[in-house]
């Protein structure tokens, strides 16, 4: 290999195509001249945050012109009429509910299904919607976790106090060593909602084939392979008759790896039905109102710390708010528990929560998927710690941190995916030293004082964080070396716009020795790869990278095998150079065979259709005494392969942000973001900063200015992007400063990590720290203890906390 | 988010606009259609018929005289904002239109339909207001001129009858010895205001001889409160205070999901301050011949 494009910034080849507007997602499939076939498809959903619906009439709907079908529960049959599967059952889940594609006899959410139509077009779909007339029989609403906890009401009138499931870990006796500690404290810290809110939104395309019997989908999914096992299964139709194709993906950020919705039902069934293309996509109020939500919970932390400290003992119990069904199982709230540790090894731990249910949207994991709750939990817990002690909020961190020679460092817990909590790798305290150098941690004493003369108020946070990558159980690929010598590479998980296309040509550039403009990646499309999982927890690098990784090689393999062949040499010698293999150390031209002409020689059938296949003509390959594709062998130059982890890595890193809060109007300015980061090692760095910079501005959002606000009576009142306030370019930091630090994985042939969610994850906790750090002086007693938090909760805050003598006045103008 | 179903028509004159308002009592008028779709999508609104302005002649004018500037109907908001003459002659109305929305929206928004779409939350209404502008509106029975102090009814509701359009708006000039001054908090950049304040104020050499402050999303409509004998002819800590302070009597900031009222409350003291600090200042500065 010449040059090696592993860990270089390689511009994506993705951008050109979405800069340009030349994107193709779900909404843009088959809308072609020759789509005037295509129906829409528009849903009826329910008004009510909880109820009994008594009757549903459709009749006013069935004459409209243009309308094809209304359904609801009733129509339904078999697979389709029961309640949708819980994806991830449990032990401890004991009492998993999951909602049916159109809603039976109640409903338990504001946004719930409730009957489906299809018509010519979406604006006499939403007409026909509009004429369809429930009456319902009211229940009383369980909103938020104090309703929920409270469990005055039920949602599910068979599971009592609300309770879904309940879980608890212990690591050494907490208690015991909190009682014997000499010094503990206790707070208590809440999250609000919040969601992945995508740009793209839900949206799915389905054509039945009546002279194939092929359906054909098109969904905007985190995972293929998984709607198109539901749809199968729900359909009652064999999987070799159900393909998935995942076009471009305008985000996920979790939301989209929940599945099958009752769209991604209903849909296919409706285009079987009619024999017509139909099509789903799903307006912003409806995301907002029946997707999925995230981050709610409350948290009760009891800790024993020493004289240094160092937690002896931490205690923690949470409520996680899982709103009315619980298709994910508990993946968020196991998640936060075991996570929280982040890079810390307390004495001994013990968490228990409670998953509970309310009348609201349901939660599936939203990038970082519990970990911002758990790390602010943690952060919120070491901050108060240090303020107690008066010590550096450093110093406490690095009296608890796991050192570097204590890898693989076991927490004795259980993490989501079944196996022991073990983190691989790290080396935490390097990561705070480059991370106090990078946002000048020392040199802000000084800062604060010139500040404070300019009557201005700045403080600094920082926050640390563990996020366990790239969990398994496989991904696979396919590669593929054409005869043109173009390579064409398949993994099943999808893209949501990460740069898969890029990072993965680099792996199969440097493994197999092409130009990286020679190799060309597809996702997500079952009918490349029906095997693979999906794109969530920060899995795609580590996975579908080391899988195809893998394949590569296999390819690499049979490219010697025949090469030695046709050029008489040992494989040992040769060397492949920009798609070119020859023996090593013969001058160029002279023994050498392009990866074309050998892909011409894998196939004994050669018609000679091109250039590679005349030019294959001068070599010859095989045994002649054995038959053309011998035993052990197959036609074509392809490898196939799959990457199966053992458990997952574990990546960290560690935030800090200085901000400045408006005396007078408590307004929260970013003055400097420095992150430093370990992913292992990196792919390309560009593309690892790119994820960080969008996973910060998320976690802005997050922070500052994102909630699901709900009313008594479980209306989502701020169901828009007017009110729901996603942070706009103008209101995430234009420079983030970024360090990166690189401790290989051991469990994987690259060493990679993931890097996906962890821009999101110490949000809450690096603002909150930084906001208190700089109210404290002015306001003694102020703690930040809820997030998201606005300039209108911190004025509320501050009057709260008077100043008890005034250290400021008003300048005069 | 599709609109009910609604008959449209885009009128070539003014004449056929007005009758094809006029025969419709569920008709309204299209203009940038910033308002008005997000409306129509949510279903919030179903007028039977849209009567779209964008093709009427003559109305897209932005002209200044001695007495002020004309806005004409069809003028988009980036355009006012882009104007050198507008800037000159009323710096207020600059300052303002440059808190409105984003880049997109005033590509397309009008002036004009932001103030006869009478939102409290809205800058140009409190603008025209502070300033004792006016709007010309037609209908087919003739032509009226409409003072800012009679137009804006309560929230998103104008004095305009349903079959007038408005031709133009109307924003006198800066007088002598006059400064302006705008502020307002928003949670994002572009977003309505939780609090907006623009200020006039009129100086004879350092002394405050005239000032008023408007207020946008502090209570239903735009208000304009006269807090020349609070000043007591200064502007300094204790004057602006008790300018605030009056001003709080005649508002009534409401709590909503983003900011509570007392929130609201500090935000028309502190604004209150700064844009009557900026204002001085700008007269001061004009008085020098510094602007
Ligand atoms: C994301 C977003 C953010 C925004 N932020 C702000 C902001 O911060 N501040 C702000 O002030 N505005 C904001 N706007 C609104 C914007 O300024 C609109 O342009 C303006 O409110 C209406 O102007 P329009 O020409 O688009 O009117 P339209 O939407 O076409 O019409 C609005 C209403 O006025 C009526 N109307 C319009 N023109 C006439 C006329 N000539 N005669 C009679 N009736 C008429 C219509 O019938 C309708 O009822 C925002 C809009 C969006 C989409």
């Amino acid at each position: 290999m010449t040059t090696k494009l592993f860990g270089e910034r390689v511009p994506r080849v993705e951008d050109q195509r979405f800069l340009r507007g030349k994107g193709r997602y779900v909404d843009d499939v088959l809308v072609g001249p020759g789509a005037g076939g295509v129906l829409h498809a528009a849903v009826l959903r329910s008004p009510h945050a909880h109820a009994r619906i008594v009757d549903i009439d459709v009749s006013d709907v069935l004459d409209i012109d243009g309308v094809h079908l209304v359904w609801t529960h009733d129509d339904l049959s078999g697979a389709m009429a029961e309640p949708l599967p819980l994806l991830i059952p449990h032990p401890q889940l004991t009492h998993g509910r999951t909602q049916y594609a159109l809603a039976k006899d109640e409903v338990n959410y504001v946004g719930e299904a409730i009957a489906f139509v299809v018509a010519d077009d979406r604006y006499l779909a939403e007409d026909a919607v509009g004429r369809i007339k429930v009456s319902y029989e009211f229940l009383p609403p369980v909103v938020g976790l104090d309703g929920a906890r409270g469990a005055e009401h039920l949602v599910h009138e068979d599971v009592p106090g609300n309770v879904a499931a309940r879980l608890e870990q212990e690591n050494g006796d907490a208690r015991a060593a909190i009682a014997s500690a000499p010094h503990t404290l206790s707070l208590d810290l809440t999250v609000e909602r919040s969601a992945s809110t995508p740009l793209e939104g839900r949206g799915t395309v389905a054509r039945w084939d009546p002279d194939t019997g092929r359906m054909t989908v098109w969904t905007s999914t985190q995972t293929s392979t998984g709607v198109r096992a539901a749809i199968a299964a729900k359909l009652g139709m064999d999987l070799g008759q159900v393909d998935v194709v995942t076009p471009d993906v305008g985000g996920g950020f979790g939301v989209k790896i929940n599945h099958p919705w009752p769209e991604e039902l209903l849909v296919p069934l409706a285009a079987r039905t009619l024999g017509r293309v139909v099509k789903f996509t799903e307006d912003r109020r409806e995301h907002f109102i029946s997707a999925a939500h995230e981050r709610g919970q409350q948290h009760q932390v009891e800790v024993g710390y020493d004289d240094d400290g160092r937690i002896l003992g931490l205690d923690v119990r949470f409520w996680h708010d899982n709103g009315a069904y619980t298709p994910y199982g508990l993946i968020v709230p196991i998640i936060t528990s075991t996570q929280l540790l982040g890079p810390y090894k307390p004495g001994a731990y013990r968490v228990v929560f409670e998953s509970l249910y309310t009348n609201t949207v349901m939660v599936t994991p939203y990038r970082g998927a519990g970990r911002p709750q758990g790390c602010y939990v943690m952060e919120r817990t070491m901050d108060a710690i240090a303020a107690a002690l008066g010590k550096d909020r450093t110093e406490v961190r690095s009296a608890n941190f796991i050192q570097p020679d204590e890898f693989p460092y076991d927490h004795g817990l259980i993490f989501q995916d079944g196996r022991e909590l073990e983190y691989d790798s790290g080396d935490y305290p390097a990561s705070l030293d480059k991370l106090k150098a990078l946002v000048g941690w020392d040199e802000f004493p000084a800062f604060r004082e010139e500040m404070a003369r300019e009557r201005r108020r700045v403080g600094i946070g920082l926050a640390c964080y563990v996020e366990g990558t790239g969990v398994g159980p496989y991904e696979g690929a396919h590669v593929h070396i054409e005869t043109s010598g173009k390579v064409k590479v398949a993994t099943g998980l999808t893209t949501q716009g990460q740069g898969h296309a890029t990072v993965f040509a680099q792996i199969v550039a440097d493994a197999l020795g092409v130009g990286f403009e020679n190799v060309e990646v597809v996702t997500g499309d079952t009918r490349r790869m029906p095997y693979a999982v999906g794109t969530f927890a920060s899995r795609a690098a580590v996975m579908s990278g080391s899988a195809i990784h893998l394949a590569a090689l296999r390819t690499r393999e049979k490219v010697l095998r025949i090469a030695a062949d046709a050029l008489e040499a040992s494989e040992d010698d040769l060397e492949i150079v920009d798609g070119v293999v020859s023996v090593k150390g013969t001058p160029d031209g002279t023994a050498s065979i392009d990866l074309g002409t050998v892909a011409v020689l894998s196939n004994p059938l050669r018609y000679a259709f091109d250039e590679a296949s005349k030019a294959a003509t001068q070599f010859t390959v095989g045994d002649p005494g054995k038959p053309p594709v011998a035993e052990d062998d197959e036609p074509g130059l392809e490898g196939r392969d799959f990457y199966s982890p053992e458990r997952s890595t574990f990546a960290s890193g560690m935030h800090a942000v200085i901000v400045e809060t408006d005396p007078d109007t408590a307004e929260i300015k970013i003055l400097k973001y420095a992150v430093v980061h370990d992913c292992g090692r990196l792919i390309n760095p560009m593309i690892v900063e790119g994820q960080i910079q969008g996973g910060v501005a998320q976690g802005v959002g997050g922070a500052l200015y994102e909630r699901m606000a709900y009313d008594e009576s479980g209306q989502l009142v701020n169901a828009s992007f007017m009110d729901f306030l996603m942070p706009y370019v103008t209101e995430v930091p234009a420079h983030i400063d970024i360090d990166h630090l690189e401790t290989p994985s051991p469990l994987n042939p690259l060493g990679i990590k993931g890097a996906g969610e962890a821009g999101v994850i110490p949000s809450a906790a690096v603002f909150a720290s930084a906001i208190e750090d700089a109210e404290a002086p002015y306001h003694p007693g102020l703690g930040i203890t809820a997030m998201p938090i606005s300039p209108s909760e911190l004025f509320e805050l501050r009057q709260a906390h008077p100043p008890v003598e005034p250290v400021e006045t008003k300048e005069s103008s | 988010m599709k609109p009910a179903p609604f008959a449209y028509v885009r009128p070539q004159g003014l004449q056929h606009a007005l009758e094809a308002l006029a025969a419709d009592p569920g008709a309204k008028v299209l203009a940038g259609g910033q308002s008005l779709v997000p409306l129509l999508s949510m279903r919030l609104a179903a007028p039977s018929t849209l009567v779209d302005i964008n093709a009427l002649p003559d109305l897209d004018g932005i002209r200044v005289d001695d007495t002020g500037i004309h806005v004409g109907a069809l003028a988009r908001h980036a355009d006012v904002l882009a104007s050198a003459d507008v800037r000159r002659v009323q710096p207020l109305v600059t300052l303002a239109l440059s808190h409105v929305a984003h880049a997109t929206i005033r590509n397309r928004g009008t002036t004009v339909g932001s103030i006869v779409h009478a939102d409290a939350a809205a800058e140009m209404p409190m603008v025209l207001a502070l300033l004792g502008g006016s709007v010309t509106v037609a209908s087919t029975s003739g032509t009226r001129t409409i003072p800012a102090s009679g137009l804006f009814a309560g929230p998103l509701e104008s004095t305009l009858r349903h079959d007038e359009i408005a031709l133009e708006a109307f924003f006198p000039g800066l007088g002598a010895g006059e400064g302006v001054g705008f502020e307002e908090v928003a949670r994002r950049h572009g977003d309505y205001a939780l609090v907006g304040a623009g200020a006039v104020v009129r100086v004879e050499g350092e002394a405050v001889v005239a000032a008023e402050v408007g207020f946008l999303s502090a209570s239903d409509v735009p208000v304009v409160v006269d807090v020349t004998d609070p000043l007591g002819g200064v502007v300094s800590t204790s004057s602006t205070d008790r300018a605030g302070e009056l001003a709080l009597q005649h508002l009534d900031p409401a709590e909503d999901l983003h900011a509570t009222a007392a929130y609201r409350r500090q935000l028309v003291r502190v604004l209150t301050t700064r844009v009557l600090g900026a204002a001085y200042d700008d007269a001061l500065g004009r008085a020098r011949g510094e602007a």
